[in-house]
């Protein structure tokens, strides 16, 4: 699928002839290297679930943090190279508590992604910046109800109810469109998201991964925290047995 | 906003709008202590207009995170400032999720900078605050006033309860008051401040925070006698007085 496009991939202001801004589709290459970042909308929140690959045993756990509230509602899970990550993060922290300085309520999900696609897509128009080098995968529960929106290099954004990005992005989908969403609580959404992120991890390109997974549903009284401890084990434990079961067919 | 035009001095009249001169809407005094478990703190619902009492609702406490609570007197719209950048603070302490949180301590030095840079830019947010917490079982209690002058102490109290309530505070206050006994005290002090002082409002809250968190109870009314032999008949040595 890759094409070189010689000549027309040296900056983000150039196209080429067949219209696509090569940068960009460069910038989301580096997305698809990073370990995978799922997120699903049950009926009563979202859950984000990222595969944090270790890249060193020396690593504490718990450390190199993929995913980050953006408000007391919402969070964003990020896959791509991490330092543009945090930037976006800060960025779209800021966002949040503009607004509520400015209109006294909590900023709608919907109106975060557009201010965080928005930044990521100026990023997108001047020579001297370049794209940024990660998709974020924002979660958030609001008067609307639950929502979720992925942002990617391009400046994209879409609401979905289920998304996936990174190395396994295509596995997790299909895995994804299994589900019934629609009548899942998010405490069974955290077993299934588990599932997903152990199910897609290619054992053999990568050695080690921590499991990072966070929620914002009615049972979290609608604040964005990470999973509870003992349903996070009991997610990890429910999903290395269906791996098992998986293996031993 | 806080940029003077150059030709401007420091004290000139129309950089005067960009900055406090006088307080409008003000509660009065608020008075804490600590006991045994924490801190207790008590604070009247009156927002005077100047000596008009215009608002007899207002909440002059508030928690702040988990482990602190803020009472403030002085102007009511710094305090809602006040507490608008506290929210700011505590929200990205949060997000931070890393398993710490801010406490009383850091909280009251946060305001003491808020505070004391104001006032070096001779536009002070004119508030006392009072800010009491507990965290990892410690006690906590302190004071900011308007010009950052902070400080910490076994009970503090602002504006009037200074003259009215420390005194009997530094007689009768000792450690590990129980809580009947905190609530008793306090209750003496803002009974004798509800005699004596004008902006005073016969409806009160008392809260207490602990290790377990903070709760602010319903506002409630103090019994006041007026039944002395010297108010009923007052003209009795002046005939025609009143």
């Amino acid at each position: 699928m890759s094409s070189i496009g010689t000549g027309y991939d040296l900056s983000v202001t150039t196209f080429s002839p067949d219209g696509r801004v090569f940068q960009i589709e460069y910038a989301a290459k580096a997305v698809d290297n990073s370990g995978t970042a799922i997120g699903i909308k049950c009926k009563d929140g979202v859950v984000l679930g990222v595969e944090k690959l270790i890249t060193s045993k020396m690593m504490l756990p718990g450390s190199n943090r993929r995913i980050h509230s953006a408000h007391r509602h919402s969070g964003m899970a990020v896959a791509g190279l991490a330092a543009d990550g945090r930037q976006i993060v800060a960025r779209t922290k800021s966002e949040a508590t503009n607004y509520e300085s400015t209109y006294g309520e909590a900023i709608p999900v919907k109106e975060l992604a557009d201010r965080v696609a928005s930044y990521v897509h100026l990023c997108t128009l001047y020579w001297w910046l370049r794209p940024f080098g990660c998709g974020v995968i924002l979660g958030g529960y609001d008067r609307d109800g639950p929502q979720l929106y992925m942002v990617e290099p391009s400046g994209i954004s879409y609401r979905y109810f289920g998304a996936a990005i990174g190395k396994g992005k295509q596995a997790a989908k299909t895995e994804i469109e299994k589900l019934k969403l629609s009548e899942m609580t998010c405490r069974e959404g955290v077993m299934e998201v588990a599932k997903i992120i152990y199910k897609v991890h290619d054992e053999a390109k990568d050695k080690a991964f921590e499991l990072e997974m966070s929620w914002v549903c009615d049972e979290s009284k609608r604040q964005h925290e990470k999973v509870p401890e003992e349903l996070l084990e009991e997610a990890k434990a429910a999903a290395r047995l269906a791996l098992e079961e998986m293996d031993a067919d | 906003m806080d940029q003077k035009p150059f030709s401007q001095g420091l004290l000139s009249s129309e950089a005067d709008s960009q900055r406090t001169l006088y307080p409008y809407v003000t509660g009065t005094s608020v008075v804490a202590l600590k006991y045994k478990d924490g801190i207790l703190m008590a604070a009247d619902m009156g927002g005077s207009y100047g000596s008009t009492l215009r608002y007899k609702s207002v909440e002059r406490m508030k928690s702040i995170g988990k482990h602190s609570l803020l009472g403030a007197s002085g102007e009511l719209s710094d305090f809602q400032e006040i507490l608008s950048y506290l929210d700011e603070l505590i929200l990205y302490d949060n997000m931070w999720d890393d398993g710490n949180s801010l406490g009383p301590k850091e909280v009251h030095s946060y305001l003491t900078r808020v505070m004391y840079n104001r006032r070096n830019k001779f536009n002070p947010l004119w508030s006392s605050l009072v800010l009491g917490g507990v965290k990892n079982g410690e006690k906590y209690l302190g004071m900011v006033s308007m010009i950052g002058v902070h400080f910490e102490d076994n009970h503090v109290a602002t504006g009037f309860g200074n003259h009215l309530a420390r005194p009997i505070l530094r007689e009768e206050w000792h450690e590990n008051l129980s809580f009947e006994d905190g609530v008793k005290l306090l209750e003496k002090c803002m009974r004798v401040l509800l005699y004596r002082d004008r902006s005073a409002v016969n409806k009160l809250q008392i809260a207490k925070i602990t290790e377990e968190g903070v709760t602010v109870s319903q506002p409630y009314s103090l019994k006041t006698f007026w039944g002395f032999s010297a108010f009923s008949n007052p003209t009795v040595g002046a005939e025609g007085s009143w």
